[in-house]
């Protein structure tokens, strides 16, 4: 039997079992950066496929997203005369808590239902799996903001969703969603693990949060690009660099499950 | 052509902490063996199958799996490898189908369908194959366990007490498959607690005691009151 | 016991030189406090520029800019100590970050109090989200989240790795707090370098003060190496002790 496993053939050999009449296994010789992101994107779909049936993430973060939106609404509501005065304050801070909710899910899912080893034992770069469940956690905090940034806008009477700040929430999100999914896999197999998550992500948020407000207020503001093209300046900077983080370390989380 | 082992551990050390579950194993299969581990609950059964499919780290000692390690094949080594274990692996909101089918993407398969067909009819799950596996039973997620192990068509089988849940008709579609398995050269590891089935299915019997091998022999030479003789012996308690 | 299990433990504390090494430290570094008192207090000259009771509150700048400085040499050493345990998976190094995290968390709560303090009769009020103060105040928070953290894992080594791992997020993020900080608003004094027309509580430096700034510097480097030695040979032996509990059970 031929079996090279070292070589760079990635053929398994199809041992016909004649008397079960087996069908072949025909497998992508070279599955390089093709078969990679095919991969990422079979986690993600597999994460949005759950979702679609279980309605276990989405729901709950865009309840609590609403909800806290009115709970501001409110709490403001007597002193601050304006709306725009808090409304960039309460978008970021309402769509970071919300995120927890659907981050701590995204390995902690795996974890409690034990498939975990069945994503570790796939034949990929682990980093794969990283990449997979950030996509899946990105959809599913963005869809939660097409939800809660337009109660914002009703409850506070302000538009939240002019001039750059959608492209500011896209570069907010994969930041957030990148270090939280990390962050997520960290946290998945200790105790607390839904109070711990956010512990460990808020503070290390503090650039997002501060640019995405101080973009949002620049934008309500009605100031021009020049203005606060730094905030997006560094939204982008912090994507970059924490991904690239997150990347490298991502397959050292699981060496020894 | 001279049998290189397809499974081979050696001087295999795992601690839990400080604990030592495994302590200077050694096992080597062959293509087309089939071998039954024996061993009390706690005696290392597990945690040697976790450690030969990559997802534990051994402390000291080496894996060679078809003559390579992890550290030299990396990833790609996975896929030499069908593991069943305690736990199904399979997602409970997806149905059979759509388990196969991620699992065939996962392992780069270009035409999954006919194989994913082939695979659930072969483990009789084939009517069932669109209802979610939150459905199944025990033994049907268990038998589902096993088609994901063998979609890939691994070369080595690592099977964690494959018969729990199963029934009869199961546990003896099961024995037929690896059977048939170890015919094609397929290198088979698995673990139970029924010594009648070890001695049925497998070509030669290994008892862990002491994190290591204490007892081995080939089925054939053997009867169950001896295999009960010599179990009794190592494990009195 | 064995004797060679006695040996290791022994030899995971201090040897012989060390003890008397980390004795002449926490001398120095009592001394070096003790000396840092006397400068900041009576030794140093009034600020010129100031009166009252900012001219008083100004004296805590020398505690401030100490601790601040411990806080900081915290933080580098535990991301040198995390990065050589990533790559190295030597315990020890991870033993360094975690007690150079906690000295410099310590430290770094120093800071924000004596800011505190200092700001009521500078700035008028306790409280100010200054770039340094914003971004002191969330590093902190972060490595507060590194112990709280730590503790909740039990595996040693998945102890160490992930908290390396956090470390290096945690130290990657503090420039970028800081720099949105600053675009975000600033009063606080630049002592140093350029002058900010915006900065409230600035003052003038002279030659006594400069001495009093470096005896606090060297104080502080003596306080901080004690205490980041000590808790380092502290948790070398707390391991040591695990270590031998379990090989007795």
């Amino acid at each position: 039997m031929s079996m090279s496993v070292a070589t760079e053939s990635h053929r398994v050999e199809s041992h016909r079992a004649e008397s079960h009449r087996a069908v072949p296994v025909q497998m992508y010789t070279q599955p390089g950066h093709a078969g990679y992101w095919r991969k990422v994107w079979a986690i993600a779909a597999k994460d949005l496929r759950a979702e679609v049936r279980a309605k276990e993430v989405l729901g709950t973060m865009i309840a609590f997203g609403l909800l806290a939106v009115v709970v501001f609404g409110l709490a403001f509501d007597l002193r601050v005369p304006q709306g725009a005065m808090v409304a960039p304050g309460v978008l970021w801070g309402v769509i970071l808590f919300a995120g927890v909710l659907g981050l701590h899910r995204s390995f902690g899912a795996e974890m409690d239902r034990h498939t975990l080893p069945a994503l570790l034992l796939a034949p990929v770069d682990r980093s794969a799996i990283y990449f997979g469940k950030f996509l899946a956690q990105f959809v599913f905090l963005a869809a939660a903001v097409v939800v809660i940034a337009p109660a914002v806008v009703v409850i506070f009477n302000v538009n939240v969703l002019q001039g750059w700040i959608p492209v500011g929430l896209l570069l907010g999100l994969i930041g957030y969603t990148g270090v939280g999914t990390l962050f997520g896999a960290l946290t998945a197999g200790i105790r607390a693990r839904e109070s711990m998550l956010p512990i460990l992500l808020m503070p290390v948020m503090a650039p997002v949060f501060m640019a995405g407000i101080g973009l949002t207020a620049n934008v309500l503001d009605g100031r021009t690009f020049v203005d606060f093209r730094h905030w997006l300046l560094l939204l982008g900077i912090y994507d970059v660099v924490f991904l690239t983080i997150a990347y490298l370390v991502f397959d050292m989380i699981w060496e020894d499950s | 052509m001279a049998a290189q082992p397809l499974i081979t551990v050696r001087n295999l050390v795992k601690r839990y902490g400080r604990k030592p579950v495994l302590r200077g194993l050694e096992l080597a299969v062959n293509p087309g063996q089939i071998v039954a581990l024996l061993g009390p609950n706690g005696a290392g059964k597990t945690t040697l199958m976790r450690v030969i499919s990559g997802l534990a780290k051994p402390d000291r000692g080496e894996i060679l799996l078809g003559g390579a390690t992890f550290q030299q094949a990396g990833h790609e080594l996975r896929r030499y490898i069908g593991l069943v274990g305690h736990a199904p692996l399979l997602y409970d909101n997806l149905n059979g189908l759509e388990n196969l089918h991620f699992f065939a993407a996962m392992y780069d398969i270009r035409t999954p369908d006919a194989r994913i067909e082939w695979c659930l009819r072969t483990v009789g799950l084939w009517t069932r194959r669109r209802d979610p596996v939150r459905s199944y039973s025990r033994g049907m997620a268990q038998r589902l366990a096993i088609a994901r192990a063998i979609l890939h068509n691994p070369p080595v089988l690592l099977l964690d007490e494959p018969d729990t849940g199963l029934d009869q008709a199961g546990a003896d579609l099961l024995h037929d498959l690896i059977h048939t398995l170890g015919a094609s050269n397929r290198a088979i590891l698995f673990s139970t607690h029924n010594l009648e089935r070890a001695l049925a299915w497998s070509d030669s019997i290994c008892i862990l005691q002491n994190g290591k091998i204490a007892y081995s022999a080939p089925a054939a030479a053997l009867d169950l009151d001896q295999l009960h003789a010599a179990y009794a012996e190592l494990h009195r308690e | 016991m064995s004797t060679t299990s006695l040996r290791r433990a022994r030899s995971a504390g201090t040897s012989g030189l060390g003890h008397i090494g980390l004795l002449v430290l926490n001398i120095g570094a009592v001394i070096g406090m003790a000396g840092l008192m006397w400068a900041s207090l009576l030794y140093a000259l009034p600020a010129s520029n100031l009166a009252g009771d900012e001219q008083t509150a100004q004296r805590i700048f020398y505690i401030h800019m100490g601790c601040n400085f411990g806080a900081l040499a915290g933080f580098l050493v535990s991301l040198v100590g995390s990065v050589i345990y990533l790559v190295k998976r030597d315990l020890d190094w991870d033993r360094a970050a975690q007690a150079a995290i906690e000295v410099g968390t310590l430290f770094g709560i120093g800071t924000i109090l004596t800011g505190i303090f200092w700001a009521k009769p500078t700035w008028n009020t306790y409280w100010t989200w200054d770039p340094r103060l914003t971004t002191s105040t969330i590093t902190v928070l972060i490595y507060i989240a590194y112990l709280l953290f730590r503790n909740g894992i039990d595996t040693r080594q998945t102890r160490a790795r992930f908290g390396s791992i956090y470390a290096l997020f945690a130290f990657a993020s503090v420039p970028l707090t800081y720099y949105s900080a600053r675009w975000f608003r600033s009063i606080h004094p630049v002592v140093f370098g350029s002058d900010n027309p915006d900065a409230e509580g600035g003052f003038n430096i002279g030659v006594t003060m400069t001495h009093t700034l470096w005896i606090a510097v060297i104080a502080f480097s003596l306080l901080f190496s004690m205490l980041m030695l000590q808790r380092w040979r502290q948790l070398r032996l707390e391991d040591r002790i695990f270590e031998l509990r379990e090989e007795i059970e």
